[in-house]
């Protein structure tokens, strides 16, 4: 791990994968895409509408994914100082708040002409809203505190604090929304679903994946560079 | 040794208690915000007694919650601010028993009067009579939780410059199981239901808040000092 620690070693490596990682989004977004739209039928109940769910589900799961990105960068980064570490949870929060804002609005859409409104306080929506504000929460600490390293560990405090609390928070609104609500809620049961939708489903997934590590290597050497462009200034002025 | 320390962890505690109640302290705005703040809904809602009675254990929580959560950002700010904290660092209590004592002076000093003064606001509310004691019960047991992950939100924020607005940010959505479970535990005693489970989760999470706040506080706290 710390021979990565060098940001000349990642970059090489970085540039490494993301040739790979662009062809296997390429063919994933085109097949699924496909698959998604046209080759799978339409749902016997929910009709076209169910194509929502190519979209969203696998937002859903990034949102989820993307938030252990940052949990275990801060706790590497709190633990072991990984000098990157930081720089990793930076770069993945704001592509995680973007999935799951993505899992938000397609799941409104979703919601309106399945259960006939935009907004329903269902237990999953609930909680995916939560870790939205979570995301928020660790973003803006980064930028309410102005030394680059201070910013990056309070963030990491947060996001391990928060990581602790998700079940708690997951498990609370499931408890609440069966107390405040009947289960009226028409859902896709995971395992029971057919094989002409999974595959659509797990390919795009696969994209989804791709392409979060594209943007997220992206924005990590983003992150390297401006450090070292700021490095350079303050060697400039002092020399 | 225990003795100086147990004698550091009580001036610490009733310092900062005196403080909170000393003019300008946050004690006494706490306090005057739940009460005024509670008086909105009245109007906001409409005065008709049943539905008043429907929200007042949600109404009386939230704003309880509200009222702790702006009392937060003063918590260790003044002592950063001054020097104070470097040299609270430094006693033999060291930086988590320093966060302990003052976690608990923020409970005792800000959040118990709101506890105190919820039945009054209850009956302004018109909450029917067997949820008064459910709901002392659920703020005696949640609201310590709140203090404890408030304090992880002020610590790490202490050298942020207005620092509130992100502070909530950063707190409520971790307030979001203890207002569910106390919420649910009232609600359930309203309904002639018993509240023990919820209670019960409610009183977990508060441990679990116990648990995780102080060292996290302390962590945050080094940060800023460093």
């Amino acid at each position: 791990m710390h021979r990565f620690a060098n940001p000349a070693e990642f970059n090489r490596l970085a540039d490494r994968i993301l040739p790979w990682a662009k062809l296997v989004l390429l063919v994933t977004l085109g097949a699924g895409l496909y698959l998604a739209l046209f080759a799978s039928p339409a749902d016997y109940q929910q009709g076209q509408s169910v194509r929502i769910m190519y979209v969203h589900v696998p937002a859903a799961w990034m949102a989820m994914f993307t938030y252990m990105v940052v949990a275990g960068a801060s706790f590497t980064a709190i633990v072991w100082r990984h000098p990157l570490a930081l720089l990793a949870g930076k770069a993945a929060a704001p592509i995680g708040a973007v999935f799951t804002a993505l899992a938000l609005i397609t799941g409104s859409l979703w919601g309106k002409p399945m259960w006939g409104t935009f907004w329903e306080w269902d237990g999953r929506m609930t909680s995916v809203l939560v870790l939205f504000f979570l995301y928020l929460g660790y973003m803006a600490i980064w930028r309410g505190i102005d030394e680059e390293d201070k910013a990056g560990r309070a963030a990491s405090i947060l996001a391990l604090v928060g990581v602790i609390n998700i079940p708690i928070i997951k498990f609370s609104v499931d408890w609440w929304n069966t107390l405040h609500q009947p289960a009226s809620v028409i859902r896709l049961d995971g395992p029971t679903i057919h094989n002409d939708m999974l595959w659509p489903l797990l390919i795009l997934a696969l994209a989804y994946k791709a392409y979060f590590v594209i943007v997220f290597l992206w924005r990590m050497k983003l992150e390297i560079n401006r450090r070292k462009l700021s490095v350079l200034r303050m060697a400039r002025v002092s020399g | 040794m225990t003795t100086s320390m147990s004698g550091i962890f009580l001036g610490l505690f009733r310092r900062d208690v005196r403080l909170a109640w000393s003019q300008g302290g946050t004690g006494t705005m706490a306090l005057s915000f739940f009460l005024i703040a509670v008086t909105l809904f009245p109007f906001g809602v409409g005065p008709e007694p049943q539905v008043l009675a429907r929200i007042a254990p949600g109404v009386i929580w939230v704003v309880a919650l509200l009222a702790c959560l702006i009392s937060l950002d003063r918590m260790y700010q003044a002592d950063f601010e001054d020097g104070s904290l470097d040299d609270l660092a430094l006693s033999p209590l060291g930086l988590t028993g320093v966060v302990a004592a003052k976690t608990l002076a923020h409970w005792v000093s800000t959040v118990l009067p709101l506890v105190v003064a919820s039945p009054l606001l209850g009956m302004l509310m018109n909450l029917p009579a067997n949820g008064y004691g459910t709901l002392l019960l659920s703020l005696l047991l949640g609201t310590p939780a709140l203090s404890l992950i408030g304090s992880v939100g002020a610590a790490l924020t202490v050298s942020v410059r207005r620092g509130g607005v992100l502070l909530s940010l950063l707190v409520l959505p971790l307030y979001v199981p203890t207002l569910i479970f106390a919420v649910g535990a009232v609600d359930a005693s309203v309904g002639l239901i018993d509240p023990a489970q919820p209670l019960a989760l409610l009183a977990a999470v508060t441990l679990a808040a116990l648990v995780v706040g102080p060292f996290a506080s302390a962590a945050a706290l080094r940060l800023s000092l460093e």
